[in-house]
């Protein structure tokens, strides 16, 4: 490239390149779209849940949206654990009062944040859950506290539709 | 090369051949000169065609049974196992030629490693040859979802949750991915297209690997550099075609034995679970092949790095070519690498064993050392043992040291002795 002013065909041929560009990126974006979730499996997007069988210290597993969901009604000792750990000792430190709004219900994706397995109930360090795959160790808050799981297990966007029913989603 | 005035005896043939050499190119390969001295280990290119070929043709037998639905895709399986006509048959050879197709891999790979096969001019036969082991890869893994059993689809939900681990759009990806929130239809339905299409890529790569391998022609047990066509070659056929046939026969002995015999002892009995997403099996394990990677992954306690180690692992492999500096190629002249050489196939080894061993205590501990062996081969270890390492003199032609061509017959007798 000298010092020679741009020609016509120059402009023709950059306008040409960056047209065509567009053109392939409008037809790109359709084929890689295609296998984002659909509208289908987004409408299953919601799901209530009858939690009033559900005695202290027992937990029951829901599906909502493909993956398990723990809710679990935590007993005294349980609540006390979760809100008595200090900051500094987590991983990915969050109180227990943002994760459980009514302390004794927890409710949260039951998918271990390292590989996406579902932890084992009532087990592992922590009184928690325990990831049998990889080897994480969740706290009764559904904290990661040993494993190499980066993050405490998900808590899903829910609320108390009345005193017995949950609306997850 | 001498087909390029090849012509055909016959007027139509060379009709035909004026249009479209095809002729040329069956001449071409026949004729194709080989070094004499290729042991079996260089045996391996034609039982990996076979096993590719064997792969495509059960693979679509299989397709015509099978049903690409999360509720229906387990049950079509064993459909296929009772129901269809030598259904099991064709199964069992499909499921356990994916892991003789890896066994005839791993042989094929690491004969390249001891004589060297993947230096200048050789280096694209190599890189292609990595790209097709990865499409294996991706094809294999596939292909295990596809009966939708537990570890089908434990082992989909894993491995495609490596890609969450990427900082910001890791989550993005595997929804879309999966094409939804978990491993569901979708999934599916998209690794069954997937595993479909993916054979056929490869054997666009082998015609490309094999057409890159024709240029400079093979590598040889001695390594060196040899005069094409001469008398330290010999044509393709019938010399290397009846050696090559032979030595497929062995493997089919070794391959009928599984399919008739233990036909299920390389897959997880797990996997004749169907897939719940409620529960995962106690201990998840990949497949045999896939080990090594798998201790590489677990032996890092961080989630990114982990994946980048694993990742990391096959590739460092593209750039083995550069990584090893010594310009001689067969591990017969050099005494030091081939020591090194066997410790490498013992630490992949011993990688493998771990991977399948839960990741805790001792065995996490071996597995972190293999790693950190694993990359210091290639890193360190290849690249200071060029300078370092004082080579045996090598021969100047293949019939060389036979004939006693050099200037002490002392020393000829010596280069024998490490030939054979």
């Amino acid at each position: 490239m000298s010092d020679k002013k741009p020609k016509r065909r120059d402009f023709l041929f950059t306008a040409t390149t960056a047209v065509g560009a567009v053109g392939a990126a409008a037809v790109v974006w359709p084929m890689v779209d295609q296998m984002n979730p659909d509208a289908s499996v987004k409408a299953l997007a919601s799901t209530e849940v009858d939690v009033s069988s559900v005695k202290p210290g027992n937990t029951i597993t829901v599906l909502w949206r493909g993956k398990p969901v723990f809710i679990r009604r935590r007993t005294k000792e349980e609540i006390e654990e979760a809100r008595s750990v200090k900051m500094e000792e987590l991983i990915h430190p969050e109180k227990d009062e943002d994760r459980a709004k009514n302390p004794e219900w927890l409710v949260m994706v039951g998918v271990c944040t390292h590989l996406g397995c579902v932890p084992l109930n009532d087990k592992g360090d922590y009184n928690g859950w325990f990831c049998p795959c990889h080897g994480s160790h969740y706290d009764t808050s559904g904290r990661i506290r040993k494993g190499p799981a980066p993050w405490n297990m998900e808590v899903p966007k829910y609320e108390f539709v009345n005193a017995n029913t949950i609306k997850i989603g | 090369m001498s087909d390029h005035d090849y012509k055909p005896k016959s007027k139509v043939g060379q009709w035909f051949n004026d249009r479209l050499p095809l002729l040329t190119l069956a001449n071409h390969l026949t004729d194709y000169p080989t070094p004499k001295n290729l042991n079996y280990w260089w045996t391996f290119g034609g039982i990996l065609t076979f096993c590719l070929i064997t792969q495509i043709i059960t693979g679509l037998t299989l397709a015509m049974h099978y049903i690409a639905h999360a509720d229906m895709a387990f049950e079509s399986v064993e459909h296929i196992m009772r129901d269809v006509n030598y259904g099991w048959l064709i199964r069992y050879i499909h499921a356990n030629g994916a892991s003789m197709f890896f066994l005839a891999v791993y042989i094929h790979i690491f004969r390249s490693l001891f004589y060297g096969s993947y230096k200048s001019p050789r280096e694209i036969i190599w890189i292609l040859g990595i790209i097709i082991y990865l499409l294996m890869m991706a094809a294999a893994f596939m292909g295990y979802v596809l009966p939708w059993g537990q570890m089908s689809f434990w082992g989909a939900t894993v491995i495609t949750n490596l890609f969450s681990a990427i900082p910001l759009v890791g989550e993005g990806i595997v929804t879309w991915l999966w094409g939804g929130y978990s491993v569901d239809n979708p999934t599916l339905t998209r690794f069954f297209t997937l595993h479909y299409l993916i054979p056929f890529l490869i054997l666009g790569l082998v015609v490309l690997h094999i057409w890159a391998l024709h240029v400079p022609g093979n590598n040889n047990p001695v390594g060196i550099d040899i005069k094409k066509p001469s008398k330290d070659t010999v044509p393709f056929h019938p010399y290397i075609v009846i050696k090559d046939g032979f030595a497929l026969l062995m493997f089919m002995i070794v391959f009928a034995f599984f399919v008739f015999y233990t036909p299920n002892i390389l897959g997880h009995a797990d996997n004749y679970i169907e897939a719940n997403p409620m529960v995962t099996p106690a201990h998840i394990v990949p497949e045999w092949y896939l080990l090594p990677f798998y201790a590489i992954l677990r032996s890092v306690p961080d989630k990114l790095l982990g994946v980048v180690a694993m990742l990391s692992a096959i590739l460092i492999l593209a750039a083995l070519p550069w990584l090893d500096t010594s310009k001689i190629r067969s591990a017969v002249f050099r005494p030091l690498y081939k020591q090194f050489y066997w410790i490498l196939v013992a630490d992949v080894l011993i990688l493998g064993y771990v991977g399948a061993m839960p990741a805790e205590g001792l065995y996490l501990l071996i597995a972190r050392v293999a790693t950190a062996y694993y990359f210091l081969h290639f890193l360190v270890i290849l690249p200071v043992l060029g300078f370092k390492e004082r080579t045996l003199p090598v021969p100047l032609s293949i019939t060389e040291p036979i004939l006693g061509g050099s200037p002490s017959l002392a020393a000829a007798r010596h280069r024998e002795s490490k030939i054979k």
